[in-house]
């Protein structure tokens, strides 16, 4: 009887004051990257090359950066003589189309919120239900850790729900592989509309590390339309978060 | 002893091709009958196609004297006998060979597809497919109970929670649970094909991305293998941090378990703590590397971030603050009669079934065999270090869940021990060329049990065939009998004890 209560006040409140405090994330996180443009010499091709995804290829600006294909590993950081490339500890890294996933380092713009109307639907009360269509389980694990009393996701009125017919909308892990392609088809058949499809990883946006293989198609927007895009293999909680409360208009700026 | 005569290796240690003896299909498939009557199990069984035939090679554990045993045979043809009914632990190994290579199992009990995905051999296929056509994946023959008042329960692929897609067939009697079949390959990404055709620069991202929640064991595996068939070694400091990652790995999964089995028999304090504290192992492995799930951390020869004195102090305060909290939420577990009342005899698996099903790591050791890699096969820092094996002997949800619990405080003793004794030196060598014609099995224990690769390289010393076998592979079958005059309802709370892999067994 007095355990619980006593284990209770032991274990404290836990919850984050996100979004009113900025996260603080550990030193060697990989949040957006930087790019020291002066330093490039625009003529080696090394990170080009070292990419595993093809996420990086060189302008007359300098590198340039797919994040939605980026798996925020290190492979081009090593290769580049110059020393050019780095990653900040910037967390925000979603944006409405793939394109604005591109990148010559430095922050992204702000993501944009639903419109008018679709705000006036969601943007109190959001449910979504999660396909997992060759996902790892690793993007898997960090939505579902935005359940716990960390991120306690239910205070921003957005929930996980159990079934296709009570959602708004889909969040898409996974590069969608040819086992997946139907049910998932099926899936966002079965939620009602207007609904929103939310592709959260390297893998749900372009295939990633998978992009081009026979056994997957190349991301969420190969198959159904895509409304967010949250980059990261797989996002941090917070970027997967950041990316649904700028989608609903509750963070701005 | 087996009768003929197979390759001895052990774990991580190459050795010529040449030197892997090839039998009789019949005379290899007597060893593998064999194995499990002598004390071992068969860690892996695939085939590699050779010419117009198919390869079979066959990889058996023997626990206690610490060594692999490899033989082959080769298969002409587009069929084999099938020895499912003599030894039902290769039950699963012998319907991949059957969907990969397009071989007929004859006589197996059991013969249906395993992942739903195109035979690698075009023109054959083991179902009777036309074969140009794909599989469609969750149709199949699913065994059937038929009577009065006898039902069927479909579930999936997609489920309720936030989790992998597999497709669950229950017969039912009631709520009573007569047979529960499991139907996969929703999650087949094709990867040991990957390894071998594709860039050279993405074969380690996809073995960190096998499976998701496991990426320190299966790179940890791949490296091992690498650094095997190459003579490379990695360096003593990197190997010791790769065995607190590999731990880390653990705490975070049995933690997070322990939360959800809470979560699932409605006893929400320790879900809610357990559910935050599996985010701080998580967390100290982005201390270490940046990412809460080890990518980017191990590679082969080494690994490829080092920890300063300072790092090792803020993991240490961070690792004594997350015991504390763990060892009060997981405690009400055990003092909470309610709880309990549910956990015990509820899936159980009986030590004769895992034992014949060949079932590994955590649901081998709850059913009481003494099953752990990291103290049968040891290698990199368990050969220095050994981590007590625990074992209970229920193998019932309450066995898996107070496994774990033992698993947590063995993992946070052996970390706080080498986080003081870290050995000097360099983190990272560069690794040799793969020689020719080599064969090297690498094994790993991660937290759900042991990992197998097994990789063969071919004369110009590239990589010709890559074997993963998860221990999800084994254990699925476990989970399936452990529900057995069961009720349905107990499904996810014994779902949840075994939390196996979906996507490490589709590949």
């Amino acid at each position: 009887m007095f355990r619980p209560l006593a284990t209770r006040i032991m274990q404290g409140h836990r919850t984050s004051r996100y979004p009113r405090v900025a996260p603080t994330l550990p030193d060697r996180f990989r949040g957006a990257p930087t790019v020291d443009a002066a330093k490039c010499t625009r003529s080696c091709q090394a990170c080009v090359a070292a990419c595993p995804t093809g996420a990086l290829s060189l302008s007359e600006r300098g590198p340039v950066f797919d994040l939605g294909r980026c798996l925020f590993c290190t492979d081009c950081i090593e290769a580049c003589p110059q020393k050019a490339l780095g990653f900040s500890r910037d967390h925000r890294l979603s944006a409405r189309t793939h394109a604005e996933l591109v990148t010559h380092g430095g922050p992204l713009p702000a993501t944009r919120a639903l419109d008018k109307k679709m705000k006036k639907l969601f943007g109190r009360s959001l449910k979504l239900r999660q396909v997992s269509a060759g996902g790892c389980n690793a993007c898997e694990a960090d939505v579902n850790v935005l359940s716990t009393i960390v991120f306690d996701l239910g205070r921003f009125g957005i929930q996980v729900v159990a079934s296709p017919r009570h959602a708004d909308g889909l969040l898409v892990t996974g590069p969608v592989t040819e086992n997946m392609k139907r049910a998932l088809e099926k899936t966002y058949a079965a939620v009602p509309n207007p609904k929103i499809v939310i592709a959260t990883g390297a893998c749900a946006i372009s295939g990633g590390i998978y992009a081009e293989r026979p056994e997957t198609h190349n991301g969420a927007d190969s198959v159904v339309p895509v409304d967010l895009y949250i980059a990261g293999c797989p996002p941090h909680p917070f970027t997967i978060l950041d990316g649904l409360l700028r989608l609903t208009g509750r963070l701005a700026g | 002893m087996t009768d003929i005569s197979l390759a001895r290796l052990h774990n991580g240690v190459a050795v010529p091709l040449g030197k892997v003896p090839t039998h009789p299909l019949a005379d290899l498939q007597a060893a593998l009958i064999a194995a499990p009557t002598q004390h071992r199990r068969v860690a892996a069984y695939f085939g590699r196609p050779l010419g117009d035939a198919i390869e079979l090679v066959a990889v058996i554990a023997a626990d206690q004297e610490g060594w692999l045993e490899v033989g082959r045979a080769i298969v002409h043809g587009d069929a084999f006998a099938s020895i499912t009914t003599a030894c039902p632990q290769v039950h699963l190994f012998e319907r991949e060979i059957a969907e990969t290579w397009g071989l007929a199992p004859v006589g197996h009990p059991w013969s249906k597809p395993v992942r739903f995905v195109r035979s690698r051999r075009a023109g054959h296929g083991a179902f009777g497919q036309p074969t140009e056509a794909p599989l469609t994946v969750g149709v199949t023959d699913f065994y059937r109970v038929e009577g009065e008042e006898v039902h069927e329960v479909a579930v999936g692929p997609v489920h309720a929670g936030v989790i992998e897609p597999g497709h669950f067939r229950f017969q039912c009697y009631g709520e009573q649970v007569l047979h529960l079949e499991i139907s996969l390959g929703y999650q087949h990404r094709g990867i040991e094909h990957a390894v071998i055709d594709g860039p050279k620069q993405r074969v380690i991202h996809q073995l960190e991305t096998l499976a998701g929640d496991t990426t320190i064991g299966h790179t940890s595996a791949y490296c091992q293998a690498v650094e095997g068939l190459s003579g490379s070694h990695a360096p003593a400091r990197a190997q010791a941090l790769r065995g607190i990652a590999l731990e880390l790995e653990r705490l975070a999964n049995h933690t997070g378990d322990l939360g959800a089995l809470a979560g699932d028999v409605g006893f929400l304090p320790t879900a809610a703590y357990c559910g935050r504290l599996r985010g701080d192992f998580l967390n100290l492995t982005a201390q270490l590397c940046g990412s809460r799930f080890g990518r980017g951390l191990v590679r082969p020869g080494g690994v490829a971030f080092d920890v300063d004195a300072e790092r090792i102090r803020d993991v240490q305060t961070k690792l004594d603050a997350a015991l504390r909290d763990v060892k009060s939420a997981v405690r009400l577990l055990w003092t909470t009669a309610s709880v309990q009342a549910r956990f015990e005899d509820t899936g159980p698996v009986s030590a004769n079934m895992a034992r014949e099903l060949g079932l590994v790591g955590l649901a081998a050791r709850a059913s009481g065999l003494r099953r752990d890699v990291r103290k049968s096969h040891p290698s990199g820092i368990f050969q220095f270090v050994h981590i007590p094996l625990s074992t209970w002997h229920t193998g019932d949800v309450f066995a898996r869940a107070y496994l774990r619990w033992l698993e947590i405080e063995r993992s946070v003793a052996f970390i706080k021990k080498q986080l003081t004794e870290l050995p000097s030196g360099t983190t990272r060598r560069a690794c040799n060329p793969l020689r020719p014609e080599q064969l090297c099995v690498s094994l790993v224990e991660g937290w759900r049990g042991e990992i197998c690769h097994v990789a063969m390289t071919d004369p110009s010393g590239a990589l010709a065939t890559y074997k993963v076998v998860d221990p999800s592979f084994h254990n699925w079958t476990g989970l399936a009998m452990s529900l057995r005059n069961q009720q349905i309802s107990d499904f996810p709370l014994c779902n949840k004890s075994f939390n196996l892999s979906y996507c490490g067994h589709d590949l």
